[in-house]
């Protein structure tokens, strides 16, 4: 059984990933995607391809010609294309009826502050393509509206100009992440911080959640309908239902094994073996 | 066993080290890249890039 790993850096979750396969008797292709050339026509000689890249234009770009390849990849393309483009997996979420803060995408900056005095102060301005919380504002009024979006058009590149626009939720200091292996949902976390942006990236401690059975559905309802496989799903807890915040493709579970009790990489290296006996 | 290039302190390498991996060095606190297991070849680590992480 030939199974690629996809990487860049090695970071933690490569490594408990590689030592999972190594229990299952299986030694990863290590495929550094900073030495890969790839010729639109073929691909290395692997059965399957885990992408674990840690740059999001990378691995879309990866993945795609992989599948062109003729190689089965998880994640697929498809979900990394959703996943990394916040408009995309909103347009996803909302046609399969997942509940979901509400959003506006603008173009201009008229048309933006536009956008945001109909939402509603606060809101959530965030680059469309982005992560570990960079780059968010939270806006609280018109004149911290007018200077953001004036800054983001003027220094910033032009993807920072396609505008995407979140209702904020007021979630208590906490959001959960839950992560979701191919028709199960594992785990759950609670991501808490004093600060708006609840990232563990950004030193929101990780707490265990429990995954009820509306954790569960509703993550797993969201994998659904971003293509499936193997992702971690962000989502705040309102008054009368949770809500879908993001969904991310490339999960990071350091903090998360510990606190859950769950094996993730474990469950990741079955899960993908299972694929291939398939 | 390796040096950091940023402050030429030794840099301990685990046995089931793997290329590629990232290291921090106890003394100065840099992010480290082993490049190379045999020898142990440690460059500084690329910086977080805006298309990082999840």
């Amino acid at each position: 059984m030939k199974i690629g790993l996809l990487h860049s850096l090695i970071r933690k979750e490569e490594k408990l990933l590689i030592e999972a396969f190594h229990k299952t008797g299986v030694e990863p292709v290590m495929i550094d995607d900073r030495k890969l050339i790839m010729d639109f026509h073929s691909a290395p000689d692997i059965d399957i391809l885990v992408e674990r890249s840690i740059n999001h234009s990378r691995a879309l770009h990866a993945l795609r010609l992989f599948e062109s390849a003729g190689v089965c990849c998880v994640n697929s393309h498809k979900v990394a294309q959703i996943c990394g483009d916040k408009l995309l997996t909103t347009a996803a979420l909302k046609d399969h009826g997942i509940a979901q803060p509400q959003s506006r995408v603008a173009f201009t900056e008229e048309s933006a502050l536009e956008a945001i005095e109909d939402l509603g102060y606060p809101v959530v301005l965030k680059p469309a393509v982005g992560s570990w919380g960079r780059l968010l504002s939270k806006i609280n009024d018109r004149d911290a509206a007018e200077t953001v979006l004036e800054h983001k058009t003027v220094l910033g590149s032009y993807h920072h100009s396609i505008f995407y626009i979140q209702q904020y939720i007021e979630k208590q200091g906490r959001d959960i992440r839950s992560f979701v292996v191919g028709d199960d949902c594992i785990a759950a976390i609670y991501r808490s911080s004093d600060h708006w942006i609840t990232n563990t990236a950004r030193g929101a401690q990780a707490s265990k959640c429990e995954v009820t059975p509306e954790v569960a559905e509703i993550s797993l309802a969201a994998a659904k309908a971003v293509g499936g496989g193997i992702v971690a799903v962000d989502l705040f807890e309102c008054e009368q239902e949770l809500l879908v915040n993001e969904v991310n493709y490339t999960m990071e579970f350091r903090n998360s094994i510990d606190t859950t009790g769950v094996d993730i990489p474990q469950v990741v290296a079955n899960y993908i073996v299972g694929l291939v006996k398939k | 066993m390796g040096e950091c290039p940023i402050c030429a302190a030794e840099v301990e390498v685990a046995d089931d080290a793997i290329a590629g991996e990232l290291l921090v060095c106890e003394d100065c606190g840099a992010e480290l890249e082993l490049k190379n297991i045999d020898p142990v070849d440690l460059a500084e680590a690329p910086s977080a890039e805006e298309d990082w992480g999840q």
